[in-house]
């Protein structure tokens, strides 16, 4: 359908928008060397009958308007409970935020109440899950859950709705959108449903889309499909995206800045240029060989030994010293800081220089 | 739909055939002499024994006899005359009087079983774990344990007699308030079947991701629960409920039986002691109609409220 990714800045193909959907928003006003969204020394437990899993672990990151952060990591490693962090939708209990800020535009959100998170959510953060189909409700038309949104949180009247829900639907691609306003999601393919999900994200103009792995249901060639339209809508509408995935080629082509998450705690932080050229923790390193590539071929594939890490007993020292092929004293006695690199790059390991200079292995 | 439908009406009526026969092989296949048990005690003329003989066909012996008279009967029945009871009583006459007395009985059951059981099982689901699921679901327990057959008489005994809160039987054409009573009883065991399936149907759907993406919309909760979750919610208890009210209906022997309410089950438990077969195979047969239409409705209901059920 649309092979070609388009670079950045070129000419925004006629059609792609409708003009009338949506207003770019502009670049939000933040405060003075503050960032759009951001994260402080995070800390979240899950509290459990089998005892306490420490899934965040000091995570801090931030995001700028306009940019795509991707945050990538294993399953488990945290990623997607920082992101419902961020949203307010974790389950209390069992999650227990410890500690840690979460600013946006400069607010503490976790110092605000549940009414003033909710009105957060979806005018200024908005969230798209992983399964589309049991992320929207089964027993509803889709014209229907974009509206509602519509209609509960911009007080829109039904007709407004409708009109907007098809605009939507046809802002992210969706054929023929006013004649599938009433069908339910399980009678829209994979890709479909996922850009309807993407449409009612959008619903109220968000600043920050987070995208807990938009991709990982859909088959490879409506994944590429699915990240153009994200890139395409980020420029036109000039939204932040943090994207969560754990597919590396996934975020090559659409992410401006990569975290890397492991055990809950971001190992490292850089753009994606250079984390791709040299990657400065050996975790990355590791994550980096395992792509399966088309010019090395009759050779196995790299993998990172062992397992990750029990939550509920989380390694001492660096949480990855039992999987690192770096690994030395140090490693198992101490827990490493981040290590600044210089050009907003961040390592937290004892030999992110040694690693990053490191080609041979 | 529409063929959906018209399919399981002619299902119906090979189910209808099915039942009717069975019931009325098992009733006069047994008998010995049906003119004696007819007459019971009382010696049996042989002019009278010519007539009723020739009355009821009884001149067909075996199998072919049989079913000459059951297509007989079924052939009358289909031109809405259901015959005559041993008593003389026209059967059509004491459905008649029978029907609107177990259809208000199951109303008020049904009532009971909606108000009570679905409100506390959401409320049970919403607060899991809390002080009210816990008391709620040890009293469900309660409810399951004891049959029908002991929970009337003590109910009739504490409330009808002792505390003489209810009129402890019904009698003859009873109104609503003497109907509550027995209603309630006999909602409760549904009750605590609805209670439970709600309750968990509502916890499991408030775990759903679709609940998640209701919550990242800015949705207040009311709503979330009140709208996304109950609608999800409520598809398997729907179901439960019309196949409940089928029950209902034809059920209620036991409870007519204690509070001496002269509906279907009362005159059908009678008819069983007397061996008033023809009585038997005209209720029953009425009661697999009433319990077919009701499994229908049910089906229908469920593509209704289920949009990913569709029927060919």
């Amino acid at each position: 359908m649309r092979g070609n990714r388009p670079t950045r800045g070129s000419e925004r193909k006629a059609g792609t928008v409708s003009q009338s959907a949506v207003q770019p928003t502009p670049a939000s006003p933040t405060p003075e060397g503050g960032h759009l969204l951001e994260i402080r020394d995070l800390h979240v437990e899950f509290r459990t009958g089998e005892g306490v899993a420490k899934v965040i672990n000091g995570v801090s990151y931030h995001l700028d308007a306009g940019e795509t952060l991707a945050v990538l990591g294993e399953s488990g490693s945290g990623k997607s409970v920082t992101a419902q962090a961020i949203m307010g939708i974790l389950d209390t209990p069992p999650a227990v935020i410890r500690s840690g800020q979460i600013r946006y535009q400069g607010r503490d959100l976790l110092t605000q109440s549940e009414e003033q998170r909710r009105q957060v959510r979806g005018t200024e953060i908005a969230m798209i899950f992983q399964d589309a189909l049991s992320a929207l409700n089964p027993t509803f038309p889709v014209g229907w859950q974009i509206g509602e949104t519509l209609r509960q949180r911009a007080g829109m009247s039904r007709g407004d709705a409708r009109r907007r829900a098809i605009e939507l639907m046809e802002l992210v691609k969706i054929p023929a959108a006013a004649n599938r306003l009433g069908d339910y999601p399980h009678q829209f393919s994979g890709g479909m449903r996922q850009r309807v999900m993407i449409a009612m994200a959008l619903a109220l103009d968000p600043k920050v889309l987070i995208a807990d792995e938009p991709t990982t249901a859909l088959d490879v060639t409506v994944q590429a499909q699915i990240m153009d339209l994200l890139s395409d809508l980020r420029r036109d509408l000039r939204m932040a995206i943090i994207l969560i995935t754990h597919d590396l080629g996934v975020v090559a082509g659409v992410a401006d800045r990569i975290a890397v998450m492991y055990a809950g705690r971001i190992v490292e932080h850089a753009d994606v240029r250079s984390l791709y050229k040299a990657p400065a923790h050996p975790y990355t390193k590791g994550l980096l060989k395992s792509i399966p590539r088309l010019d090395f071929q009759g050779q196995q594939l790299s993998t990172i030994r062992g397992l990750p890490p029990n939550l509920m007993r989380i390694p001492s020292g660096c949480p990855f010293h039992p999987r690192c092929p770096y690994v030395q004293q140090v490693c198992v006695d101490v827990v490493p800081h981040d290590l600044v690199l210089g050009d907003g790059r961040t390592s937290a390991c004892h030999f992110a220089q040694e690693v990053r200079d490191d080609r041979a292995r | 739909m529409v063929r959906f439908i018209l399919r399981r009406l002619l299902q119906m009526v090979l189910a209808f055939f099915g039942t009717t026969l069975i019931v009325y092989a098992l009733m006069f296949a047994g008998q010995g002499d049906p003119i004696q048990a007819l007459a019971g005690e009382r010696p049996v003329t042989e002019a009278q024994r010519a007539y009723l003989t020739e009355k009821f066909h009884l001149d067909r012996t075996g199998i072919d006899g049989f079913f000459y008279r059951y297509f007989d009967y079924i052939r009358n029945l289909l031109q809405g005359d259901l015959g005559e009871s041993l008593t003389g009583r026209q059967i059509g006459d004491i459905l008649a009087a029978a029907w609107p007395v177990t259809i208000k009985l199951a109303l008020i059951a049904m009532t009971v079983t909606v108000l009570v059981g679905v409100t506390a099982g959401v409320l049970a689901g919403i607060r899991r774990a809390s002080i009210f699921d816990n008391s709620t679901l040890l009293l469900t327990l309660v409810v399951l344990a004891v049959p029908t057959i002991v929970l009337a008489p003590i109910a009739q005994y504490l409330l009808g007699v002792r505390w003489q809160l209810f009129p402890p039987t019904a009698g003859a054409d009873p109104d609503f308030y003497a109907l509550l009573l027995p209603g309630i009883v006999l909602g409760s065991l549904s009750l605590a079947t609805a209670l439970r399936l709600t309750r968990t149907s509502v916890a499991e759907n408030l775990r759903a991701d679709y609940v998640r993406t209701a919550r990242s919309k800015g949705l207040v909760k009311r709503r979330i629960v009140g709208i996304h979750v109950l609608r999800n919610s409520l598809i398997p208890v729907v179901t439960f409920l019309g196949v409940e009210l089928g029950n209902l209906m034809g059920g209620a022997i036991i409870t007519e039986g204690v509070f001496n309410i002269p509906g279907v089950g009362f005159n059908l438990f009678r008819a069983i002691r007397t061996e008033d077969g023809p009585l038997v195979v005209g209720i029953v047969s009425v009661l697999v109609v009433v319990y077919l239409i009701a499994n229908l409705v049910v089906d229908v209901l469920y593509a209704v409220l289920d949009p990913r059920i569709r029927y060919e």
